[in-house]
């Protein structure tokens, strides 16, 4: 069953990729010559005539950079052959596999049947023994739950929203492959095998957020996040080699055997001796903050908003996004020995909660305030992480993962009614077109900003329960700021629906316009609205409750006090991020229904705090002085001095010099090139060594 | 065991099908420039079939040299002796493996002195097998300095524009360090009385002799695989060459380095080796982040690729000097993960210069539009450049640095840094060549894939994706023999700390 639930998916890539890759070599002709037109031989740039080249551009969602983007080309191109049944192979194929994993869900976590499938040797060399295999524990149950739920969902929303595109089998195909590589994360035994899903979720997004390869902002934003979160895998690898220095294995049984005996231990890094464990922890969440977007590695997240909607729903919302919180929580029994690391976990967790949140209150682009939101709900999960409330951490991501996909696709249904407009200040006034998907999105609001009996609800407030009653040193910063992050949630959260759906329309023509979005999608953000509820007060106990020990048991490793010592907060605290949502809501309702200027004149009043926030606090132009530039000027200065000016000036071009020198001046001899006479030395210096052995190895 | 000289047959017959291109492929004219083809293209397959033989006969629980021929030559203590262990036959099979791909990739782009042209090739065919098969010094030094000339004459006669100053520089680098390391032979000689390698693997050599031997040896090695600073012939070497030059070049001269350190200084001179160790750390990973930081700033595609294989042979000296069982592994691996992924890549460029010719990044841009076959073919290739998990390239350097980290955490640290390099510069260059619209004029009318370049790219496509995830074939092949050369490098190095303690 296990081997289904992963390859299925696998399966539906490759035969999606095959029509793909079989339609596109059909529609393009191959040969190695080319015909050059006389006119337009050079290197020149203009832009030639329809009647040479058949390529258009397929934008469907305007740069999400630019505030007024609209989509003024309609597609040419006809679709690919086969769409349809790429469509339904991986779709079908995804609820196969999903359906499978709620099975596995009640096998594992209520059955307790725990699972180990060996697959095939992989890495083999001494003592390094990796192999491809499956572990199955509830920890892997929740999360195929997750993965594969979303992942239907949203290859069925796809096959709406996606409609107009040419390329939907390379759609379909990559959806299906990220799915396959999350499932490899998942359900990794080895730091080794987690490594190869993590790099495989990160080509699968560099390749969804790049799918229309023709935007270069859709190109940048995909190197981008493929190279920030290669940084946050540079510390991964590195975690990895020291775990395998360290225990002499990569297999987590073996890891967390060993690891109690670490305790104490130092490691000689660059002359300084710190504990082996915190150092091999901290590298390792050097990773996960590269995966899960947080502060001061998530700069990619953001951008890769450039992708289709489906995408930021699927990966950056409820998959891939949380694959550094579940890395955490797998290798819980390492960081619960290391608590200097779990100090940094929840420092960085509560400062990317409270910093995602401000940016969060000032951005314009709908999909961007999600993608703040997600970063920002990222970080709560890491702050139970930094508490040792692993099962709260992943109730947070097992609820986010319905409510954050909810808003997504919801986002996704009212950029598709307003025809690929993603500007909220060019809506207003649209629940009256699209009422269904304001009542969805309303519903993930609702979640998201903790409204009491969702989803979202049971879980946030027990991770800012857990923040206050852990004994982590930065537990009280990791409480406070949580706290204020719940008001930011709430009120940016509330102003996106007020300034979508309420008001007068901004946009007449495009509030004309507006319709409810087709079946497919409407399907699936019914199923996760309802989700958003029902995932949160069914699964509290286990989760966040006294059925942790019988449902996760050996998965993670909790704080042996923690639990209780939720349970036993002042009632005030408990209270007060239900307290913190409603004033969010209010000052909302304030600022974008009641008094809708006031908003205006706090932005002119403090310029330098709005334009601090509109700039993300100006991360990305702040690394692209420290980083970028300068790795480039470097490059270039090495190339041109280093290699050309000293390596060649002094070495080979320096030394033909001087030897052309020598021959022009003192013997005059032009008839050949240098290289006859290097020959002709070569030739002579063997011949006399040989000379020289022979003479030796005779006597 | 073998019943024929199974060894020198897989050497001596690109040699043989030199002689009938000679013979048989006379004129320029039309008929017998096919006629080369066809029997360049036949000889190298065959030779290839044969070699797997090899591979099916090969006992790789046995560390020693297989298939071993043995006859005397020049003088006592001079034979010619031949034989494979787990550390060459991967890269003889290497070789003869690329080398059909080569001639393929040439069927059309080259149309000058086609025979002069395949004699070439399988002259340097016979004389690199001979490289990674021969177990006498001498017989060694001629192959691997006979390589030299076929390879000199493709870049000065078949190469681009700047062609002379490029060959002359190839030639002026390497013959520094041959020069140094024929003394080198010459001291080993009359230390032991003998240039027969498996001989000299158990002969004991001086402290003192090993570093200037060691230190000979490497200036030949060195140039060749090639490291930083002696690095900046390949990227001009790599950009005058024709296609199957620079396949030829990435794939396997540059594994003639890593191999020499492999059979000689590492087992020969483990003291030295020893000794050095932090020499080749710090020139590894300079060549590594360096050359990384020069791949992000080219114009020219083959000159990024060019650089980054300096950078991914670092890998592979820093992982080889590590002296553990998963470091010098992964350095073999690294080799043979690298000739298929740099030689495709080569091939790749080769493909666009073909119809455009022209190499300069700027004159590219959009190709997915109308050559999705290549792009997807580029992305394989470019991913495993990366070192993405699941590709070849991921197992080499994993390998090596996990090896490496044990023995120095510095050195580790900074060579990691590589992976995000790689992704930039990388990532990079496929966004300009093949993302984007197609806007430019000279691109309109570009073509995607014939039937004979999916013939060369996608069996290499197949390997690079194969040992990502299936290594075990090449690992388990050498793994007797680097078992056995780790074990005496560390038996050597554990000797001498330990007389050194007792000297205190």
């Amino acid at each position: 069953m296990y081997q289904a639930i992963v390859f299925l998916p696998l399966l539906g890539a490759i035969l999606a990729g095959l029509i793909a890759i079989v339609g596109a070599h059909g529609r393009n002709p191959s040969g190695d010559t080319v015909e050059h037109h006389n006119d337009g031989h050079g290197h020149g740039t203009t832009p030639i005539n329809e009647d040479t080249g058949v390529i258009h551009a397929s934008h469907h969602e305007p740069d999400g950079h630019d505030a007024h983007g609209h989509d003024d080309h309609h597609v040419t191109e006809p679709p690919a052959v086969g769409s349809r049944a790429a469509e339904l192979i991986t779709t079908g194929l995804l609820f196969v596999s999903a359906a499978l994993s709620w099975f596995a869900l009640v096998d594992v976590g209520f059955l307790h049947h725990d699972a180990r499938v060996t697959l095939l040797p992989w890495i083999t060399s001494g003592d390094l023994q990796v192999s491809w295999a499956l572990r199955i524990d509830t920890l892997t149950a929740v999360m195929l739950v997750v993965v594969n739920t979303v992942s239907s969902l949203v290859h069925l929303y796809s096959i709406g929203y996606m409609d107009e595109d040419p390329n939907r089998p390379r759609f379909f195909g990559y959806l299906s492959l990220f799915t396959f590589a999350m499932l490899m994360l998942v359900t990794s035994d080895n730091l080794v095998q987690l490594f190869f899903g993590w790099e495989g979720v990160g080509l699968a997004s560099y390749l969804l957020i790049g799918f229309w390869y023709q935007k270069p902002s859709a190109n940048a934003a995909a190197i981008k996040a493929f190279i920030v979160n290669r940084v946050g895998d540079f510390g991964f690898a590195l975690g990895i080699f020291a775990i395998f220095a360290l225990i002499g294995s990569t297999d987590f049984d073996t890891i967390f055997g060993g690891a109690g005996g670490l305790t104490g231990k130092t490691i000689n890094f660059f002359g300084w001796h710190v504990d082996a464990l915190t150092l091999t922890c901290l590298l390792l969440f050097m990773g996960a903050m590269g995966k899960s977007a947080q502060f001061l590695l998530h700069t990619w997240l953001p951008d890769a908003m450039e992708g289709p909607t489906p995408v930021s729903a699927l990966i950056h919302a409820a998959t891939m996004v949380t694959a550094g919180v579940f890395m955490v929580a797998r290798l819980s029994p390492l960081f619960e020995l290391a608590p200097n690391a779990q100090a940094v976990v929840m420092f960085i967790g509560a400062t990317t909660a409270f910093f995602a949140a401000t940016i969060g209150l000032v951005q314009n682009d709908i999909k961007r305030i999600v993608a703040y939101s997600t970063c920002s709900q990222l970080g709560y999960m890491f702050v139970a992480m930094g508490a040792g409330a692993y099962s709260v951490g992943m109730f947070h991501l097992f609820t986010h993962a319905f409510f954050k996909a909810l808003l997504f696709l919801g986002s996704g249904s009212v950029i598709y009614a307003m025809h690929h407009e993603q500007d909220i200040r060019n809506m207003g006034g649209l629940w009256r077109k699209i009422p269904y998907t304001y009542a969805v999105m309303v519903v993930g609001t609702l979640a998201l900003t903790g409204f009491p009996l969702t989803a979202g609800y049971f879980s946030k407030d027990a991770i800012i329960e857990s923040a206050y009653a852990s004994h982590n040193p930065f537990a009280f910063y990791g409480f406070l700021l949580t706290v204020v992050a719940a008001l930011l949630t709430s009120f940016y959260s509330w102003r996106l629906i007020f300034k979508t759906f309420h008001g007068t329309p901004h946009d007449e023509e495009h509030y004309e316009a507006a319709h409810e979005s087709p079946i497919w999608m409407l399907i699936p953000i019914g199923v996760l609205a309802v989700g958003s509820f029902l995932a949160g007060f069914p699964f509290k106990e286990l989760f966040a409750g006294h059925g942790i020990e019988e449902f996760f048991r050996e998965s993670v490793k909790m704080n042996p006090h923690i639990i209780e010592e939720m349970h036993h907060i002042p009632e005030t605290i408990a209270f007060l991020p239900t307290v913190m949502m409603v004033l969010g809501f209010l000052i909302s309702y304030l600022f974008y229904i009641s008094r809708p200027y006031l908003p205006v004149e706090l932005a002119k009043q403090q310029p330098m705090l709005y334009q601090f926030l509109l700039n993300k606090w100006y991360f990305d132009e702040l690394y692209d002085l420290i980083f970028v530039r300068p790795a480039k000027w470097i490059g270039y200065i090495l190339w041109k001095k280093g290699d050309g000016a000293i390596i060649d000036g002094f070495g080979p071009d320096g030394v033909s010099a001087r030897v052309l020198d020598v021959a022009r001046n003192a013997v005059k001899i032009q008839t050949g090139y240098l290289y006859h006479y290097a020959f002709a030395m070569l030739i002579g210096v063997a011949g006399l060594i040989t000379w020289f052995m022979f003479g030796l190895g005779g006597q | 065991m073998t019943t024929w000289p199974i060894l020198s047959v897989v050497t001596f017959l690109p040699a043989l099908g030199a002689l009938l291109v000679y013979l048989l492929a006379r004129g320029g004219d039309e008929a017998a420039n096919r006629n080369a083809r066809w029997i360049s293209l036949w000889t190298t397959l065959i030779t290839f079939l044969i070699s797997l033989i090899l591979v099916a006969r090969f006992d790789p629980a046995s560390a020693d040299f297989q298939f071993v021929e043995k006859t005397s030559w020049l003088a006592t203590g001079i034979n010619y002796h031949m034989g494979v262990d787990g550390i060459s036959l991967p890269l003889v099979i290497l070789t003869t493996a690329v080398m059909p791909f080569c001639i393929i990739a040439s069927w059309r782009s080259v149309t000058q002195r086609v025979s002069e042209y395949m004699m070439a090739f399988l002259i340097l065919e016979t004389l690199m097998v001979g490289t990674f098969s021969a177990l006498d010094l001498v017989l060694f030094y001629l192959f691997f300095e006979g390589g030299l000339i076929p390879m000199f004459l493709i870049i000065g006669v078949w190469g681009g524009p700047r062609r002379v100053y490029a060959s002359f520089k190839f030639f002026l680098y390497t013959l520094l360090g041959s020069v140094l390391m024929l003394l080198a032979i010459m001291a080993l000689y009359w230390n032991a009385g003998t240039t027969d390698i498996p001989t000299l693997l158990h002969t004991a050599v001086p402290h003192n002799l090993q570093k200037w031997a060691w230190l000979a040896f490497f200036a030949s090695f060195a140039v060749k695989m090639p490291m930083w600073p002696v690095h900046t012939w390949l990227p001009d070497a790599h950009v005058e060459a024709p296609t199957a030059g620079s396949v030829i070049l990435a794939a396997i001269l540059l594994k003639m380095g890593g191999y020499g350190f492999l059979r000689f200084s590492l087992p020969m001179f483990p003291l030295a080796s020893h000794d050095f160790a932090p020499l080749i750390f710090t020139l590894s990973v300079i060549a590594i982040i360096y050359t990384s930081l020069v791949a992000l700033m080219q114009e020219d595609i083959k000159k990024l690729i060019a650089y980054s294989s300096v950078a991914h042979m670092g890998f592979v000296t820093m992982g080889i000097f590590a002296g553990t069982m998963q470091g010098v592994a992964g350095g073999v691996f690294q080799m043979i993960s690298h000739g298929i992924v740099s030689g495709a890549l080569f091939l790749c460029v080769g493909i666009v210069y073909d119809r455009m010719h022209t190499r300069e990044i700027a004159a590219y841009g959009g190709l997915v539009n109308r050559m999705p076959l290549y792009a997807l073919v580029f992305m394989v290739f470019t991913m495993a450049n990366v070192g993405l998990p699941g590709t070849s390239g991921f197992i080499g350097e994993f390998m090596t640095l996990i090896g490496t980290f044990k023995v120095s955490l510095p050195t580790t640290v900074l060579a990691t840094t590589g992976v995000i390099l790689s992704a930039a510069y990388a990532l990079w260059l496929y966004r300009k060549v093949v993302f984007g619209t197609l806007v430019k004029p000279s691109l309109m009318s570009i073509k995607d894939l014939t039937a004979r370049e999916c013939l060369i790219l996608f069996p290499l496509v197949a390997l690079t994706i194969l040992f990502g995830v299936y290594p075990k074939p090449v690992l388990d092949m050498s793994e007797a023999s680097v078992q056995q050369l780790v074990n005496n490098y560390n038996t050597a190095v554990t000797a001498v700390k330990a007389a050194a303690l007792a000297v205190q």
